[in-house]
């Protein structure tokens, strides 16, 4: 067997008394995607650090090509050829793609003078190298997020990369332009580039790596070769917990619908929608970034107007003007960005789950009911077991899983007939996905009516009791999950076979 | 033990707001403690009260007024644009209308609708202001710089830069007026606004959505806040108190004038930042607005008693103090980072 | 097609649309506009607020605001104009500018720490040391209007050319300052395009902590940033007191909104990373029109400050709306291309 690129041997670190890492083993081979998987707070990001200079260890070591160091600098994983391509691609916006590529050069050079003909020579060299089209005059901010992604893989190509790491290069991306961008990875391999791949979603790593590593709480608790790893043994790496297999099933019992919509449309997002949904089921509406999902349920929650089209709650036509008018007709909405839409960071736990039920909360004089909600507040907390030292804490200060749980709170303390959620676990760690489903489920067979919108499948395929598969604004199919697969529903969205 | 634990974060996270009231006392105090030492004679006397009680209330109003519309976020620079037309709008109806020589008793009612004059005057400052930011999407700091010459330019105009004097002298006689010959009604105003405004960021549901709005204007539509009708009360609530302080000045000067006050629009941005009042928006309260208020009046009181030390170097302390107070808050909060660090690694 | 599509989608063609249209409009009504002396009335009320303006533009575009300029401009000014006037000093007007831009330098030092060191807000920073300068300058210094040293009074005096105006018979000197505008103008142009320091400078605005991992001394940066705002204040100080020929403590104060107002109607992005030397001096042009030329239509000079809040809230209200409505179509392009 070859050398390897990267060893790690024994790495710790510690922070204020905290071991974030506890003797971390792994190492990358020549030309090799390796996959580094784990849950938020598992020690991957102090890893990751580590390796490229910004912690120092505590203790261990770390070879590269043959070198060993006790430590890094910076500057000097850099020269050792070690980029990393961070999760918001640290690129500006507001320059030109040339300049995007180029600075960095410019940087490393030394250089006090910028030379725009130097600039497009390298640039242009450098999107060549991965047959990436675009136009080396373009605003980076005009581009698609795939393609902002892409830049940043250019530049660390510039820079004479040896190893390129990955943090969790997917969470942005729709499924087309993660198919995209592991044709980019391949195309690196083949140049005998190692990737070190950080995710912890699963299906991406059985799809694009060879071996793999998986830490929990800054251990590393398997290595191997992923061909020998599978489903169930992955998650319980991952979360040290055995789940049973996921799946919803309305009662038999058909009841009348409680949402219509008829030939609903939207000029430049979506046309000619119809569907009914009844109370206990849960609607899985799936496709791609674009395909008019987003829209359709902003629709029902007040956020645009419809064009044209009807919709209809119990039976009765309804027009829902704003989003409070949807919140008064029991329409509740878990939006796709926690962080930017779903949630106040700084603000209280309590303010951010009270936040929409204040009308209720208040006196008609507009004055708050501060003991009506302190009890509300300490309600959900518990009943959703929302881990939160205090109700007073900031929201920022709870995992991602928490916060979406304080989000779907804050529907619940309504008196919701219809809740919709877009992507409800995106970012969120799997224990928590886990229970999030569980919860939608208990939701569901208590009588509420839920839309799910997400292109993550398996979840889809998991939590929905029927789904309508969009495609370019219109429904392209209705289809039963338990007769369906991954696969099928893929084919359905892209319109790729 | 979970218990206890509970408890003892409840009491970490609400004091975690609290430190900086706590400064600002302890700041209040030692300008006090400071001021009544260096100058026991004149500081901290009655008179010295009375004449402090007559001076902070117009700017102060006003400083409550920006600090409101920097907690949704935005600024309103145009308040002492409103201030003043709204006072011209007042002194022209009274000028123009009220008979010579009229007895008082014929003149209060021309009195009741100069002041409805004016704050309405003030209401539909606020409204424009309100609808550039709300409707048109326009950043606040350059709506209101826009709005702050649009106003300033129609006082002028209007009045062809000319100060609007011969007021009824029953106007400034009420407006000077003090309780029990000792409280001045500008202060009795002033706390009347102070209160009223507190309760209705403290505990009132509108108030909630006004720091909401302010932390983030994206989720607060998803949870369903009119975002459009929050900015829009804001700014015109901004413009009434404006208007009052408009007032207040009018009795003080016995006249109206499009340039008075004109260095109170940075004096209260510079109170709401020292209040604690987050230029970004979601954080403040009036009470830490009260005491920054009452300290650089404190300030400059006690500087006046100084014969050898001239008047503007109340500028040199008042920009001073910020920077030391942004300082101190910075270096502190890089505490709070690390600490924090620390315990999210727990 | 696609280079035409960006230039209508920037604001400088709209501003320059404006400026023709308000010019026409004034020759029309009065006929004056276009007279030779009109016109270089206008580029000497320009040459200070253009002045401003650069550094002003500098600061906007890396994502801060400074409203201190002015200040650090006055005290610059009256320190050096004082301590010149005591030293009996007749040489160089060099000296003058040396000195001033030297004070400068300190004053913008004092910015530049606070916000690239300690990462303070701009806004706030910079109200602050606003109000310390000019307490300084009228506490300390107890300034007041004074007058200037021969030196700067001979400067003052050096001009390039003169425009009359036959029908009205009103002659109008173009002062020499302008040389320096152009200087400044051509120095700002090389280094915001041709020097990795200027493209920090939009780096920053574009996305701090991307400038900082690609390498960027972005402290360095905005120290630097902030003392060349402080340098160009110094000079334009004593540009101001010798076209005048006394010093004003006062003359200069209260001009930041108007500049600021000015860079953003240029088309300077107010969350930084974009703005152009062209749009800012459009901008800037503008505003003294408007200022100006008003009178020549007969509208009374104290109704300009409607104008101005006129043309701000317009302004501003088309950039709010076209930033808005590039957004609305990027999304759709996109959505068109998933």
């Amino acid at each position: 067997m070859a050398a390897s690129v990267l060893r790690v041997e024994g790495i710790t670190k510690s922070f204020g008394g905290v071991q974030a890492l506890k003797g971390v083993n792994f190492d990358i081979a020549p030309g090799e995607i390796h996959c580094l998987a784990g849950e938020n707070g598992s020690g991957k990001s102090t890893l990751i650090k580590v390796v490229s200079g910004v912690y120092e260890p505590d203790a261990g070591k770390i070879e590269i090509n043959g070198q060993q160091f006790s430590h890094l600098t910076p500057k000097e994983a850099i020269g050792l050829g070690i980029q990393v391509i961070y999760q918001d691609f640290s690129v500006f916006p507001n320059l030109t793609v040339m300049e995007n590529l180029a600075l960095n050069n410019e940087l490393m050079d030394k250089r006090k003078l910028m030379s725009y003909k130097r600039a497009r020579a390298i640039a242009g060299n450098a999107v060549s190298q991965i047959e990436f089209d675009v136009d080396l005059d373009e605003r980076v901010e005009n581009l698609s997020v795939a393609d902002r992604q892409l830049i940043a893989i250019c530049r660390a190509l510039l820079q004479e990369a040896k190893l390129i790491i990955m943090d969790e290069p997917t969470s942005a991306l729709t499924k087309k332009e993660v198919k995209a961008l592991f044709a980019v990875i391949k195309r690196l391999q083949a140049r005998g580039l190692p990737i070190l791949f950080v995710s912890h979603k699963l299906d991406e790593v059985f799809e694009i790596s060879e071996r793999y590593t998986i830490l929990r709480s800054g251990e590393n608790v398997a290595r191997g070769n992923t061909k020998e790893l599978d489903r169930k043994t992955f998650v319980f790496h991952m979360t040290g917990r055995q789940f049973e297999d996921e799946f919803y099933r309305p009662s038999a019992a058909k009841r009348e619908p409680i949402l219509s919509v008829r030939e609903l449309s939207l000029q430049g997002a979506y046309s000619d929608i119809s569907f009914d949904l009844s109370p206990g089921e849960i609607l899985g509406v799936t496709g791609l970034l674009g395909s008019g999902r987003t829209e359709l349920v902003e629709t029902l929650f007040g956020i645009s107007q419809p064009d044209a089209g009807k919709i209809f709650i119990r039976g009765k036509e309804v027009r829902i003007k704003s989003v409070k008018s949807a919140i008064r007709k029991g329409i509740g909405y878990v939006p796709s960005d926690r962080l930017t839409e779903g949630l106040f960071l700084p603000q209280s736990v309590e303010r951010n789950l009270a936040i929409t039920a204040l009308d209720r909360l208040s006196d008609h004089f507009g004055f708050l009911r501060r003991s009506a909600i302190a009890d509300m507040t300490r309600k959900w907390i518990g009943e959703l077991s929302i881990a939160a030292k205090s109700p007073a804490l900031p929201v920022w200060a709870l995992s991602g899983g928490n916060q979406q749980k304080v989000v779907l709170a804050r529907w619940l303390a309504n008196d919701l007939s219809i809740l919709m959620l877009n992507g409800p676990t995106m970012g969120v760690d799997i224990g928590s996905k886990y229970d999030i489903h569980v919860l939608m489920r208990e939701l569901a067979a208590r009588g509420l009516a839920i839309i799910i919108v997400s292109d993550d499948l398996p979840e889809v395929l998991a939590c929905a009791s029927r789904i309508l598969v969009m495609r370019d604004g219109a429904f392209v199919q209705e289809l039963d999950p338990s007769a369906t697969t991954e696969s099928k529903l893929s084919e359905l969205s892209t319109g790729i076979a | 033990m979970t218990t206890t634990k509970t408890a003892d974060s409840v009491r970490r996270g609400r004091s975690a707001r609290d430190p900086n009231l706590l400064r600002l006392l302890v700041m209040l105090v030692f300008v006090f403690v400071l001021m009544t030492v260096l100058r026991p004679n004149q500081f901290a006397t009655m008179a010295d009260f009375n004449s402090m009680m007559r001076q902070f209330p117009e700017y102060g109003i006003m400083a409550i007024g920006i600090s409101l519309t920097m907690i949704t976020g935005g600024i309103d620079l145009g308040v002492v644009g409103t201030a003043n037309l709204s006072a011209i709008v007042a002194a022209k109806f009274l000028i123009g209308t009220v008979p010579r020589g009229a007895a008082p008793a014929q003149v209060v009612p021309y009195l009741i609708i100069a002041v409805l004059l004016s704050l309405s005057v003030g209401l539909v400052c606020g409204a424009f202001a309100g609808m550039l930011i709300s409707r048109f999407n326009i950043p606040a700091i350059l709506a209101t710089l826009g709005t702050q010459q649009l106003f300033t330019g129609i006082a002028i105009g209007i009045t062809s830069g000319r100060p609007q004097s011969g007021l009824p002298l029953l106007y400034s006689r009420i407006g000077n007026m003090e309780f029990f010959r000792f409280v001045p009604i500008s202060f009795v105003i002033f706390f009347v606004v102070a209160v009223g405004v507190g309760i209705m960021l403290s505990r009132t549901r509108f108030g909630t959505y006004m720091y909401m709005m302010g932390t983030n204007p994206r989720a607060s539509r998803y949870a369903g806040l009119n975002n459009t009708s929050i900015t829009l009360r804001t700014y015109m609530i901004s413009g009434l108190l404006s208007s009052v302080a408009g007032l207040i000045m009018m009795a003080r000067a016995n006249s109206a004038k499009a340039d008075y006050g004109a260095p109170y629009t940075l004096q209260c941005v510079l109170i709401a930042v020292l209040g604690g009042i987050n230029p970004n928006g979601g954080f403040g309260t009036i009470g830490g607005v009260t005491m920054a208020i009452l300290i650089l009046q404190f300030l400059s009181s006690g500087l006046n008693m100084f014969n050898n030390i001239s008047n503007f170097y109340r500028d040199v302390i008042w920009g001073g103090v910020l920077i030391l107070v942004l300082v101190f808050n910075k270096l502190l909060s890089w505490r709070e980072e690390r600490r924090a660090v620390r315990k999210s690694m727990n | 097609m696609i280079s035409l599509r960006r230039i209508t989608k920037r604001s400088e063609p709209y501003v320059l649309a404006a400026i023709i249209l308000l010019s026409l409009l004034i020759q029309v009504r009065s006929g004056q506009f276009f007279s030779g002396n009109n016109l270089v009335d206008l580029a000497r009320s320009l040459i200070v607020p253009a002045l401003f303006s650069v550094g002003c533009m500098m600061v906007i575009v890396s994502g801060g605001i400074d409203v201190s300029f002015p200040a650090i401009a006055s005290l610059a000014m009256y320190v050096t104009d004082k301590l010149l006037l005591a030293s009996n000093y007749s040489g160089n007007v060099i000296l003058a500018y040396a000195i001033s831009a030297g004070l400068g330098l300190l004053m913008g030092a004092l910015n530049g720490f606070l916000i690239g060191f300690l990462r303070l807000p701009t806004l706030v920073v910079t109200l602050g040391t606003s109000s310390l300068y000019t307490g300084l300058m009228f506490g300390a210094f107890s300034a007041s209007a004074s007058d200037v040293p021969p030196s700067i009074a001979k400067h003052g005096k050096e001009i390039l050319f003169t425009a009359t105006n036959p029908t009205m018979g009103l002659t109008s000197n173009m002062p020499s300052q302008i040389l320096i505008l152009i200087a400044v103008l051509i120095l700002a142009f090389f280094l915001l395009r041709y020097t990795m320091l200027g493209r920090g400078i939009y780096a920053i605005g574009g996305d701090e902590t991307a400038a900082e991992r690609a390498g960027f001394n972005v402290r360095g940066i905005k120290m630097f940033l902030y003392c060349f705002v402080g340098v160009l204040a110094g000079i334009t100080g004593i540009a101001r007191i010798s076209m005048m020929s006394y010093a004003d403590p006062s003359t200069m104060l209260g001009m930041e909104m108007t500049v600021i107002a000015a860079v953003v109607l240029g088309g300077t992005r107010v969350t930084g990373g974009m703005g152009t030397l062209t749009g800012t001096i459009l901008g800037v042009a503008l505003m003294t029109i408007l200022s100006n030329s008003l009178i020549l239509i007969g509208i009374p000079t104290y109704w300009t400050r409607v104008f101005t809040g006129a043309v701000i809230i317009i302004g501003t209200g088309v950039t709010a709306h076209q930033t808005i409505s590039t957004r609305r179509r990027r999304a759709q392009s996109q959505k068109a291309a998933a």
